[in-house]
């Protein structure tokens, strides 16, 4: 990471059969900026965040997040199957041979017996997909893009441009789903309510009505999301993703459909998340007084490609970009 | 709660105290509750199974049948109580839509057959089988699991429902394994430490099975209120943004296949060790409709709500039915006497299922979250509940 960038993606296009949303993009994020992400509706601003999320795997081109290549086309995924199914394949030759060796029933059974289990074995590991698997693809030759959950095991954070919070689950307990990658109780902890998960359950409570009170929803833990007003409702799910305390924040739309006032709001927020907890942000918005007021950096996207790039002030400037929102001068 | 108006003028001024000490006290005692719930299942159940046992000896319950048969019969429903509430894990908690639960409990009961019968000369402990019962289970729960991880809704069902009946053809088919439709029989009744189960006094089966749903209550209740719990939940609400906030989705419904299923194995078991014979025809697609039908209509997601649908639902089943036969057969109701009410029962729990769905889609107790999904433009809904339900989240009692 010596060059300072959290994010890297290069040449990176999307294609859904013949519609291409995102053309040969080459994108950089310098660890520590607010960089914003602008362009008419359609561009193929949310299609670029979906990838940098892992939902989507692009067509071609590469993202590396904080040096290591987490996101590209899938290489060689057709060898996958062949090392799940390879101790299976083991067993079964094994097991031929021992019966027509003629050995005994019982020590049949107990080899094909061995052989279903390493067989489960492997193929649970390769659907689950732990981070360990994950990163000991790639010395194999075989890379498969990271997934949504494993891009935020490696610190990135995300919000939508919809609202997609837990509707029916209060406000901590959103937050508490956001913090899951950095709890470590498991199913068998809960069970047995050890005191190690009755400490972590009450310091992850304690944690998460922190973060809600870093969004300005103090005392607010026991509503369910659903009650919430619609800027609360946007600052509850900054504030999950806040849980799995990301290196990279992803805001899709954070001031939509919001009044002045709350859009000052946001805008401080925002500003706050990068001096108090040394965020680095990446934004999506259609409000040009926020980009303008908050962004080091501002790229603009029209029909999936890149058409200007740098500082507010010489974006405002562009005419490319003065043409895309507000069309070419009539001749 | 209004305070009802009474004559004496100076008594007046009491009246409303009574009733808010009544309310101080009764929000105490659920506070208390749900801080120590686990203690407070285990009172609940002590106190209720004993009080249950030495009822049934008595009127109304002894004009109906023998104590001995209704300890049978509690100790059957006990066996569908731990279906339902590993159902319960998941559909009511994480939300997928498993139809073929049925193959799980067949699991459990060939797993004691093969372990204590005379068939395969083996006799191997009580206790053992028991977890062995779970763990096997639990191995087929993410075997049975897997294969459905991409599906959504519909699809989810129809495969479960696939291999919920693929499972029964199975083990009748493997006539050397399981001597196929004639079952396996003559299994052994439960020796735990020594001391074997009698044949006709169920008495014994009874206080174990208390016991068993005691610590499944306790268990499935933690499960609930602890990160997994919450994990299930938001995958429930909404997948993708439950990946997108790092749950791993694959392992997560994994878990809820196999630590469903683990209850089926010990249910599985149980039923085995008490009924001494195990064949394909116990686990037929009624059955995982039948535990289907006790989650919803119980109250899908409270395990309290799902363990009283169950128990409920079983001795309709399986008594009153029989005894609405016997009634109108005795009053020589014209229509009604040749009706067979027992034949007809999955029609009544057909139309029951749908005037639930019209009028109470979130059952007989539900957990308070379900109730919020469903009546989420009921206004009246969330005023009651602000006023007598405990806060969102805890246990309703």
């Amino acid at each position: 990471m010596g060059d300072g960038l959290l994010l890297n993606a290069s040449n990176v296009t999307k294609r859904f059969g013949g519609l291409v949303a995102v053309h040969d993009i080459d994108f950089t994020i310098p660890t520590g900026s607010i960089v914003s992400l602008i362009g008419p509706n359609g561009a193929g601003k949310t299609t670029f965040f979906n990838i940098i999320a892992g939902i989507y795997d692009p067509t071609a081109g590469i993202v590396e997040f904080a040096g290591r290549k987490m996101i590209a086309r899938s290489k060689r995924a057709w060898l996958e199957p062949f090392i799940w199914f390879s101790p299976g394949f083991v067993g079964i030759i094994a097991t031929i041979i021992a019966s027509n060796a003629g050995a005994s029933e019982g020590s049949i059974f107990i080899m094909a017996g061995i052989t279903l289990v390493a067989l489960m074995s492997t193929m649970l590991v390769g659907v689950a997909r732990p981070p360990r698997y994950q990163r000991a693809l790639p010395s194999i030759g075989i890379f498969k893009s990271a997934r949504p959950n494993d891009m935020v095991g490696v610190g990135l954070g995300r919000t939508f441009q919809n609202i997609r919070l837990f509707q029916n689950m209060t406000a901590l307990e959103n937050v508490l789903v956001g913090m899951h990658t950095r709890l470590k109780a498991t199913w068998l902890d809960a069970m047995f309510s050890t005191p190690r998960d009755r400490r972590e359950e009450k310091e992850a409570a304690e944690e998460a009505r922190g973060f809600l009170r870093l969004v300005g929803l103090r005392g607010k833990d026991g509503e369910l999301a659903k009650n919430l007003p619609y800027g609360d409702q946007r600052r509850l799910e900054i504030a999950r993703a806040l849980g799995s305390k990301p290196k990279l924040l992803l805001l899709d739309e954070p001031t939509a459909g919001m009044n002045p006032r709350e859009t000052q709001d946001m805008i401080a927020l925002i500003n706050r998340l990068r001096t108090e907890l040394g965020l680095t942000v990446l934004l999506i918005e259609h409000d040009m007084k926020v980009v303008m007021e908050i962004s080091d950096r501002v790229t603009v996207l029209d029909h999936g490609e890149k058409i200007a790039e740098g500082t507010p002030d010489v974006v405002r400037r562009d005419p490319k970009v003065i043409e895309a929102y507000l069309g070419a001068p009539a001749e | 709660m209004k305070a009802t108006p009474r004559v004496e003028d100076d008594k007046k001024a009491k009246v409303p105290n009574d009733i808010s000490s009544f309310r101080v006290w009764r929000k105490r005692l659920v506070e208390a509750a749900n801080k120590h719930r686990s203690w407070t299942i285990v009172i609940s159940m002590a106190i209720g199974s004993v009080l249950l046992y030495f009822w049934a000896a008595f009127p109304p319950f002894s004009f109906v049948q023998s104590q001995n048969t209704w300890i049978s019969g509690f100790v059957n429903a006990g066996v569908f109580i731990l279906l339902a509430l590993g159902l319960n894990i998941v559909v009511g908690f994480a939300g997928l839509l498993d139809l073929g639960y049925a193959a799980f409990f067949a699991f459990g009961a060939y797993l004691y057959a093969f372990g204590a019968s005379p068939f395969t000369h083996l006799h191997l402990p009580f206790l053992v089988l028991l977890l062995g019962g779970a763990a096997v289970a639990a191995v087929f729960g993410i075997a049975l699991g897997a294969p459905t991880l991409r599906l959504r809704g519909d699809y989810l069902a129809i495969v479960t429902l696939g291999f919920g009946e693929i499972v029964p053809i199975v083990f009748l088919n493997a006539e050397k394994y399981t001597q196929g439709t004639n079952g396996i029989g003559g299994v052994d009744r439960p020796n735990i430490f020594g001391f074997v189960f009698p044949g006709i006094d169920q008495t014994a089966y009874y206080v174990l099975m208390s016991m068993v749903v005691t610590i499944v209550l306790i268990l499935v209740y933690r499960l609930l209120d602890s990160r997994i719990g919450r994990a299930w939940a938001a995958i429930r609400e909404d997948e993708l943004a439950a990946a997108a906030n790092g749950i791993n989705t694959v392992t997560t419904k994994l878990a809820a296949f196999a630590l469903g299923a683990t209850t089926a194995g010990f249910a599985g078991v149980l039923n085995a060790s008490k009924l001494t014979i195990v064949d394909p025809t116990q686990f037929l697609f009624t059955v995982s409709f039948t535990v289907l039908a006790m989650i919803v209509l119980g109250g899908m997601g409270n395990p309290l709500g799902v363990a009283v649908g169950a128990f409920i639902l079983y001795n309709i089943q399986a008594v009153l039915l029989k005894q609405l036969n016997a009634v109108f057969d005795n009053l020589n109701v014209p229509v009604l006497q040749d009706i067979d009410f027992v034949k007809f029962q999955f029609l009544l729990f057909g139309i029951a299922l749908v005037l639930f769905m019209m009028f109470r889609p979130e059952g007989l107790i539900p957990s308070q979250r379900r109730r919020q999904e469903l009546h989420s433009a009921d206004a009246e809904s969330s005023e009651d509940l602000a006023l007598i339900a405990p806060e969102a989240g805890e246990v309703a009692l």
